[in-house]
């Protein structure tokens, strides 16, 4: 049963996980599991976003995350709009904010933004006065893929407190790590980044986290191995000599599986490049909780629509009163 | 405030309401009882334990939750902070006659939303409703099928019903 609590959510904007406090992320991680269920109804949909408009601005591709904002913004009966790149007057010049400020004079809610670079949905947040949700930007946070991962390791191990969480690979470069960082410790998880000493970030050590250079070095302590994307569309070149030893220092295989815990669970973000930083076998393997975290993203989704909503509708009581 | 029903008093009228029921829905094969959260779940365990024992069968038991089905979240007028929980019904509700159960009738919009809900869970052969405390002034062309009490209470006073398992007290009372 889940636990009524006195928390109150008052947030119209999820930027990054960063700025949330250890109740917030659970308040989220609670309101998900009211969601969970919906894939299971006959009819798949609530009516608590009817009449809203979501707009999915994504600057940089995405199937994953576009498709599962769309669906969560669909089975809350929102309307959504779907805004791409290639296919907008960005290609004519045409600036972030003024996009934005034209979706919003069409009586847009809540604008759900990917950006190549960091920062751009904060600025749009203090821009617009629709909601803003983040789902991803530069280097800099990926709040809801991060959600959907810690709701997933709760889930099926009950708690964060005192697992040893594993980030494995290209950490410099990932907003998925960077907003894992931030839930994981914030919920009592300890966490390890793994990788070649080229792919962590610099001033590493501010971070509360440990750092291993080696895999094999801290495979058998974890409870949960997260493996990370190799981005050959972000990584310039020479970051490490060839995709080929990576593999053999990084990627996860059967036989380096053998070594850890009988029950260490294997995530990935998505998309996967079989056979680079994971083995097929091991992604579909038993540990592997992948296609859980893309079921579970739904309802992360589905909780972070309503709620910042939910925010705004308080917001503009306050004004009335 | 004053008190409206003590323990003992709660626990007769749910015998009660559960001979009425068993009455006129025992023979009924499809049977559920859904409970509206918070009370209104406990109250629909208690029920079902009582109908079980009567009717000398299980019956499925499960917990809605209507704050999506709400029509008062996005009036800014009446928001208030919701918290969305979890529904709890492992059961399929398709041809079912359900026990609705709730702790006060007042408006009837929980009611209202809680019908919206259920209905697209499945399709039920029908809803009954069962209330502990029915307390007048309606909003909404709704009325319950099984009343426990009924209290004639103004609209700027607060009927409240306190159960054990949340509230370690058992009583209802007019605030």
């Amino acid at each position: 049963m889940s636990q009524k609590t006195d928390f109150q959510w008052r947030r119209k904007h999820l930027i990054g996980l960063r700025d949330l406090s250890r109740e917030e992320i659970e308040f989220i991680l609670d309101t998900a599991r009211g969601f969970e269920e919906f894939s299971t109804r006959s009819i798949k949909k609530a009516p608590a976003l009817r009449g809203k408009v979501v707009v999915n601005m994504f600057f940089e591709d995405s199937t994953r995350t576009r498709n599962s904002f769309t669906l969560a913004a669909s089975r809350l009966s929102a309307d959504v709009i779907e805004f791409t790149k290639t296919s907008s007057s960005v290609n004519k010049g045409e600036t972030l904010i003024d996009t934005a400020r034209n979706l919003e004079a069409m009586g847009v809610d809540i604008v759900v933004i990917r950006h190549s670079a960091g920062g751009a949905p904060h600025l749009l947040s203090r821009s617009i006065k629709a909601c803003v949700i983040n789902a991803g930007d530069g280097f800099h946070e990926h709040p809801t893929q991060a959600l959907l991962d810690v709701y997933t390791i709760r889930q099926i191990k009950g708690t964060l407190e005192g697992l040893k969480v594993g980030i494995v690979g290209d950490i410099a470069h990932s907003r998925v790590a960077r907003s894992n960082i931030y839930a994981l410790t914030k919920l009592g998880a300890e966490v390890i980044l793994i990788g070649p000493s080229t792919l962590m970030p610099a001033q590493i050590q501010k971070l509360p986290v440990q750092v291993s250079y080696s895999l094999d070095a801290v495979l058998d302590k974890l409870d949960v191995i997260n493996m990370l994307r190799i981005q050959f569309e972000r990584l310039g070149s020479n970051l490490f000599p060839s995709v080929r030893e990576y593999s053999h220092f990084y990627g996860l295989t059967v036989e380096r599986l053998q070594k850890a815990k009988p029950d260490i669970l294997v995530m990935h973000p998505g998309p996967l490049n079989r056979g680079v930083e994971i083995e097929s076998e091991v992604a579909d393997g038993p540990n592997s909780v992948i296609l859980r975290q893309v079921s579970n993203g739904l309802a992360i989704r589905m909780a972070v629509l309503f709620l910042v909503n939910q925010a705004a509708v308080l917001e503009a009581k306050d004004f009335q009163v | 405030m004053k008190i409206l029903l003590d323990e003992r008093q709660i626990s007769e009228i749910l015998d009660t309401i559960s001979q009425e029921i068993a009455s006129d829905l025992g023979s009924n094969n499809n049977l559920v009882i859904i409970g509206i959260r918070s009370r209104g779940e406990i109250l629909a365990q208690r029920l079902r334990q009582r109908l079980s024992k009567l009717l000398d069968k299980e019956i499925p038991c499960g917990t809605l939750d209507i704050t999506l089905y709400r029509d008062d979240i996005h009036d800014p007028q009446k928001a208030i902070p919701a918290q969305v929980r979890t529904t709890e019904i492992d059961f399929d509700i398709h041809q079912t006659t359900v026990l609705l159960v709730d702790d006060v009738l007042h408006t009837g919009r929980s009611v209202r939303a809680a019908m919206d809900a259920l209905t697209d869970l499945g399709r039920p052969k029908a809803i009954r409703l069962a209330v502990l405390v029915d307390r007048g002034s309606r909003e909404l062309p709704i009325r319950a099928d099984y009343v426990g009490i009924r209290a004639d209470v103004g609209p700027n006073e607060r009927v409240q019903v306190l159960l054990k398992e949340t509230d370690q007290i058992e009583q209802v009372i007019v605030e």
